[in-house]
């Protein structure tokens, strides 16, 4: 329970009909840049809100977007992720090291970065 | 190649395809059950209410229970589960195209192919709706009981349907406050029981009510709100702010057609079920005899439906792969259409019912 609780405020510890979150092994992942710990098998997209982040991608016209649908059908959430652009985050698991970025517009390939399994 | 040897294929590992796949496995079929997602169960897992029915529809058993319990029987049975497999195109003589892990492509043969794909919630238009803080009920669902993490502290809940009503009170129990539930109908929609629960905490309910606009930044911050005339128009001078961060759409359910259209399945529009769907006959067989659609992709209804729809699928096409004989299938359909009828009485079960009754007139007619 004490590693849970690292990962923030938003992250639901306690529930009358779920019981008390179990505990899960942490991975590492970077948003921008700044590690974040997320629970092992969880997809991207709650190790974010867990830590607060607001806006997962800009469009073109800058525009700010978060998620949408949650289960991977509209697209609204995607970022890059390992240097690949577009990739769903509500149904792309975190792992360790993993780099997770702001998308703007549709993003852009970035090239020699290590590719995982999240494209 | 030996045609007796090709497996089902069910595509959609939700409460219909696991229920599908259970019972051509148990006839002894050799079948094939594929996901695109990483684990199984499809939206079963969100669904922490009791469900409705009597007790043979397992009434009174939360959903995630009951995914649990096919998961179970399914692993049990030793059904072959292909899970982060995407089937991504149908071929005549039914091929069916597979990419596993977003990366490794294959075809196989198929007997038969059970579509179980389920339903896309709709979007709902209005200036802001694309701010961080609108989603869906559902994605708010997924996060708060799957994923364990709240998206917001004060929520607005734009539809009193079952889902607008269950996901509020769902949000409750996970610490948010919901600030009120509207609904651009002169009555609200959802099951008494349900509402009346969300009521008693003390939400607050609006009717003749529609959300004119979303503002904030780089989120949401607050909603206007208005009441709708007769035709549903915002009525000048009602208008009234709400200080939330999160707005939840529960505007209904679209079924997600897709591969029932690469298949080639005939389709019709039944508004009441939520759009364009494959039609069906009695035994969920689609216009082309060895698709079978089951659950929410061949009428948005529940998870109970879905799995006796499954279920129906599944021992139709266990006799038509030669894996049942005759009179089995014939008494066990029934069985499972019984149940199924016993599913849609009463006010909200008549309308589901009369709606399904004109998807198998007009695949009887065509």
């Amino acid at each position: 329970m004490t590693e849970n609780r690292a990962l923030g405020g938003a992250r639901i510890e306690h529930h009358a009909i779920l019981g008390d979150l179990e505990a899960a092994g942490l991975v590492r992942i970077f948003f921008e840049g700044r590690p974040l710990e997320a629970r092992e098998g969880e997809p991207i997209m709650s190790a974010l809100v867990a830590a607060g982040v607001k806006v997962f991608r800009y469009t073109k016209k800058g525009s700010p977007r978060r998620m949408f649908c949650g289960i991977g059908r509209c697209t609204d959430c995607v970022m890059m992720v390992d240097g690949i652009p577009g990739v769903r985050t509500c149904v792309t698991e975190v792992r360790d090291g993993m780099k997770v970025e702001r998308q703007r517009g549709v993003g852009s390939w970035k090239t020699g970065t290590e590719t995982g399994d999240g494209h | 190649m030996d045609t007796e040897k090709k497996p089902a294929i069910v595509v959609g590992a939700g409460p219909a395809g696991l229920c599908a796949a259970i019972e051509l496995k148990k006839a002894g079929a050799p079948v094939i059950l594929m996901d695109e997602n990483s684990k199984p169960g499809g939206q079963l897992f969100k669904q922490i209410h009791k469900f409705f029915g009597s007790r043979e529809h397992r009434a009174g058993v939360r959903g995630f229970d009951i995914g649990e319990e096919l998961l179970a029987e399914s692993l049990n049975l030793g059904i072959d589960v292909r899970l982060k497999t995407e089937v991504v195109g149908i071929e005549k003589g039914l091929k069916v195209w597979a990419v596993e892990d977003r990366s490794r492509s294959y075809t196989v043969d198929a007997a038969t192919l059970i579509l179980a794909t389920g339903a896309t919630e709709n979007a709902l238009s209005f200036p802001g709706w694309t701010l961080p803080g609108v989603m869906t009920a559902g994605c708010a669902q997924t996060l708060i009981n799957v994923h364990r993490v709240l998206p917001g502290k004060k929520v607005l809940m734009i539809g009193s349907g079952n889902v607008g009503v269950i996901v509020a009170y769902q949000l409750m129990q996970a610490g948010a406050e919901v600030v009120a539930v509207i609904e651009a109908l002169p009555r609200l929609g959802g099951y008494g029981v349900h509402t009346a629960k969300v009521r008693r905490a003390g939400v607050s309910f609006r009717c003749s009510t529609t959300i004119v606009r979303a503002e904030g930044k780089e989120g949401v911050e607050r909603a206007i709100i208005a009441r709708v005339d007769d035709r549903f128009k915002p009525i000048a001078g009602t208008e009234e702010t709400l200080e939330v961060d999160t707005i939840c759409l529960a505007v209904g359910l679209t079924p997600s057609i897709e591969l029932a259209c690469l298949a080639g399945c005939g389709e019709m529009y039944v508004p009441e079920l939520g759009g364009n769907m494959p039609v069906h006959d009695e035994f969920m067989r689609s216009s082309v005899k060895s698709v079978y659609v089951v659950g929410d992709i061949a009428g948005v209804e529940e998870a109970s439906t879905a799995m006796e729809e499954g279920r129906l699928a599944g021992i139709h096409a266990a006799w038509a792969m030669g894996y049942m004989d005759e009179p089995t299938m014939e008494a066990r359909a029934e069985e499972t259409k019984r149940r199924l009828r016993a599913l849609r009485q009463g006010v909200f079960g008549q309308k589901r019912f009369a709606a399904k009754q004109r998807i198998l007139e007009q695949e009887a007619n065509s």
